[in-house]
This record gives C-alpha cells, sequence and structure tokens, in this order.
C-alpha cells in the first residue's frame, strides 16, 4: 500500500430512523436513552408471534410528495429522505458528475412491494401492477434513485451483504475515493422489512425477541435476560470525499473515514462463529487499512443485536483485538435492528460519537451477562477523550458477512 | 352511464395526472402534449391509462395508447 494514500473525510450525515426523521431528533433521541420500539397496531399482528418493532419515527410519506412516493419502496423512500440530508448537510453546490458516486445497499429490497405486488398480480392481473414494480422491488432501487437525485456518474452500486450491507456499502465508497474512481460518493444502507412475512421467517429462526409485554424493554444486547433482536426500520447515509476535495471547498469534516475490514466466517449461513475469529480478522484488517494501534481505538458502536448467540463474542472479539479500554455500545437497544441500514445509521452514530466526544448508553441492560469484559456504556452517556481518537463500527450479516469500519476524529 | 362533457373528462384527466405526476390539475389543458410539454414519462403515462380505464369505465388498449400525444387525444378517445 502506498504511503501517500488518498484520505477520505465525512462531511455530510443523513438519517430517518425509528427515533426521529432525521440526524439530530435521532441524536439527541439516543443520549436520552429513549426506545423506538412501540407496540404495532396493524391488522395481521396477530398472524405472527411478534407485537413490536422499531417502526420509523416519521414515515416517509409524510415528507415525500406523493406522486414520488408512490413509485418508491418504503426501504427506497427512507434512503432518499436520508440521502436528501446528507447532501444537503455536505453543503455540496457543484461536483464534476463524473467524480460523484454512490453506493447504498439494502439487506432485503424491496420485499413489501413484491408482497403487495403479487397479491395485486393474482387478485386482478398484471395490467393492474404499477409500471415501477420492478424498479420498486429491485435491491439496487434505492441506490439508483440517490444517482438521479444528485446526478453521479462515476459509479452507482447496491452491495447486498444482509445485515453488514450498510457497513460493506460505506467500506466500498472509501475504496471508490481511494482507488481515485470518485471524489465524493453518497454512501450507507436502507431497510423497510416491517412486514408480517418477515417477522414469521425471524420468528421461525427463532431469532426475535418476544417480549411483548414489554416492547420498550426488548431490545437488550449483553443483558443476561436478553432473548432475541427487534425489527426496526429506516435509512442512514454518509457523504464521503476524498480530503483534498473537501478542503478544497471549505466543507465542515465530520471525521475521517480511515478505513475498513472485510471477512467472513466460513461457518454457518445464520449463525456467528463462536470462537469470534472472523470478527477480530475483520477489525484487525480495519486497523491495518486504517494504520491505527489498538490502543487508538476509543470507542466501538457494536453489532450488538440482543440475540443470545452474537453479543458476548463480539466483546470476546473487541478484547482480543483492540483491548478491553474502548467505550462499547449497542445503539440497537434504541433503534431496534435495521438490518441492511443498521451499519449506515451506526456510522452515522460513530461519526458523531468522534465529533461530539460522546457515547450514547445502551438501555436495558439491567444484568450484564458472563463474560463480557469490555467496557459497555449503560444508563448513561460517556464522554471520550479529546485529542485525536479512533473508533469502529462493527456491522455483521446472515451469510457470515463482517464488516468494521474505522473512523477517526479531526 | 350518460355522456360526460369535455369539461368533465378534462376535469378527471387532471385529477389523475396531477396524482400520478404531480403536474397541477390546472396545466393539464385540452392542447397539452403529455411527453413534450408535461414532461410525462412512458411508464407513467401506463399508470395514467390504467387510472382513467378505472374512472371513465373506457379500455384504452395499448396500440391505442401510443397515439393519445395530447390532453385532447384522450378526451375524444373516451368520448368515442
Amino acid at each position: 500500500m502506498s504511503t501517500d494514500q488518498v484520505r477520505v473525510v465525512v462531511t455530510g450525515l443523513g438519517a430517518t430512523t425509528p427515533l426521529g426523521g432525521d440526524v439530530a431528533s435521532t441524536w439527541s433521541a439516543l443520549l436520552a436513552g429513549r426506545s423506538g420500539v412501540r407496540d404495532l397496531t396493524t391488522d395481521w399482528v396477530d398472524s405472527v408471534p411478534v407485537k413490536f418493532a422499531a417502526v420509523a419515527a416519521v414515515d416517509p410519506t409524510e415528507v415525500l410528495p406523493r406522486p414520488e412516493a408512490r413509485r418508491l419502496d418504503r426501504a427506497e423512500q427512507f434512503a432518499l429522505v436520508a440521502a436528501r440530508e446528507a447532501w444537503k448537510d455536505s453543503g455540496i453546490e457543484k461536483v464534476d458528475p463524473e467524480r460523484l458516486g454512490v453506493v447504498v445497499g439494502s439487506g432485503i429490497g424491496g420485499i413489501t412491494t413484491i408482497l403487495a405486488a403479487y397479491d395485486t398480480f393474482k387478485e386482478r392481473g398484471w395490467q393492474r401492477l404499477s409500471p415501477y414494480t420492478v424498479p420498486m422491488l429491485m435491491p439496487n432501487g434505492a441506490a439508483g434513485w440517490i444517482g438521479i437525485e444528485v446526478g453521479a456518474r462515476a459509479g452507482v452500486h447496491a452491495t447486498v451483504s444482509a445485515c453488514a450491507t450498510g457497513a460493506e456499502s460505506i467500506g466500498y465508497a472509501i475504496e471508490m475515493i481511494r482507488s481515485g474512481r470518485a471524489d465524493v460518493v453518497v454512501a450507507g444502507g436502507t431497510e423497510a422489512a416491517i412486514h408480517p412475512l418477515n417477522i414469521g421467517s425471524f420468528s421461525a429462526m427463532r431469532a426475535m425477541s418476544l417480549r411483548n409485554d414489554e416492547p420498550e424493554r426488548a431490545s437488550r444486547p449483553w443483558d443476561k435476560n436478553r432473548d432475541g433482536f427487534v425489527l426496526g426500520e429506516g435509512s442512514g447515509i454518509v457523504v464521503l470525499e476524498s480530503e483534498e476535495h473537501a478542503r478544497a471547498r471549505g466543507a465542515h469534516v465530520y471525521a475521517v473515514a480511515a478505513g475498513v475490514g472485510y471477512s467472513a466466517d466460513a461457518h454457518h449461513i445464520a449463525q456467528p462463529e463462536p470462537t469470534g475469529a472472523g470478527v477480530m480478522l475483520a477489525m484487525r484488517r480495519a486497523l491495518q487499512d486504517a494504520r491505527l494501534a489498538p490502543e487508538d481505538i476509543r470507542h466501538v458502536n457494536a453489532h450488538a443485536t440482543s440475540t443470545p448467540a452474537g453479543d458476548v463474542v463480539e466483546t470476546i472479539a473487541i478484547k482480543e483485538v483492540v483491548g478491553g479500554h474502548p467505550l462499547v455500545t449497542s445503539t440497537k437497544s434504541m433503534t431496534g435492528h435495521l438490518l441492511g441500514g443498521a451499519g449506515g445509521i451506526e456510522s452515522v452514530f460513530t461519526v458523531l460519537a468522534l465529533q461530539e466526544r460522546v457515547v450514547p448508553a445502551t438501555i436495558n441492560v439491567d444484568d450484564l451477562d458472563d463474560g463480557v469484559e469490555v467496557d459497555i456504556v449503560r444508563r448513561d452517556p460517556r464522554e471520550l477523550p479529546g485529542g485525536r481518537i479512533a473508533a469502529i463500527n462493527n456491522s455483521f450479516g446472515f451469510g457470515g458477512h463482517d464488516v468494521a469500519v474505522a473512523f477517526t476524529s479531526v | 352511464m350518460a355522456q360526460m362533457t369535455e369539461q368533465e373528462i378534462l376535469a378527471g384527466i387532471g385529477k389523475i395526472v396531477n396524482e400520478i405526476t404531480g403536474v397541477p390539475a390546472s396545466e393539464v389543458t385540452p392542447e397539452k402534449n403529455f411527453v413534450d410539454d408535461l414532461d410525462i414519462d412512458s411508464l407513467s403515462m401506463v399508470e395514467i391509462a390504467v387510472a382513467a380505464q378505472d374512472e371513465f369505465g373506457v379500455e384504452i388498449p395499448d396500440d391505442q395508447l401510443k397515439h393519445l400525444k395530447t390532453v385532447k387525444d384522450v378526451i375524444n378517445f373516451i368520448q368515442s
């Protein structure tokens, strides 16, 4: 690797989440320790064992003009809302379209469109299908729409790696800028999967929390009594830019997107590898790629989804690779698990933690599980030190994908 | 169904076009060309045609749809 590698910086943030319709409202809710999980009131709730989810705080159809919303899948709606916020936040007024890219993925794609369209097809025939059905259901649809919106011609990509999608997209975007293919890339993840088929399918895996009597207490990473993840929805998007490009236009720089590490478990299609070897490899590679030492890492936004199998082994990997000193949190305790959107919003949170020097607490950790030997931030947010510090956002996905993205403060 | 007046059909088309594309109904006047004047793409034209079939109870076959260039063409088709 050359020593004069292009540095990539974060210059724009956007999010729409179960905690708020934008970055500011989401971040203040995280610091307040608020849960975005609520009872489902839909007519299909009786057909599934889980009666709650982390529904988006602001319905995207309230924000988008109706003609636009009707040709977008909900996952695309979230992504477009978040991308517009991030793009505006970046302050970019003009960029060479051939130097502008997009990398935005979704874990599942337009599944609510697929299922609703199939009902229409069966009941009323093909003539009644929206001519936008295909662009609504394809998993690269969000990336395509954002590319049209900002005029990106350097390349529009959609990585798909289940719950690692958002982080992998950001990693791919870092590499796109470093390799010289683009100066600016809009990157992140989105998901809209709160549908009885998904809840039923995840329930068939016994992966979801069944704490129906206490929805707000259901997402409890590292707590002894955790019983599964809580499904969330929304999108998190960042604008990444070569440092040179950002400095030349006097942009506000949130953080440096310092590096990314990928690995795969090669173990089981859905269960985490029990020694954490894959997670360790991804984190080590992120450190290497970002040229950081373990002691530089002062914060980890963990993947920890509140499932019995995965949470503790991740902390073992964190301790092994970077040590017991970083402040570790799982914001999924409040947002629920956004699947392909998780790495997007959690990268936004990691960047904000570095800028604001504060780590949101993991809520609902009443009784810390055995074997957790890292510093979990509980009850109240905790301050990060000044000076140049680094943080990692971990994201893992079914299929055995492990991704760690490293950011450093400016 | 009683024969609709041109004005009634125009109002119906204006409502459909607005719903699907966001173009204000007031801009949907008989002489307007869907593609050149109202900036409506072929996918949206399909949606408009399906909605018009529901609204006016008139089947618009695909081979006819491509000849309906202006708002007036659609009004004439529905009245015929």
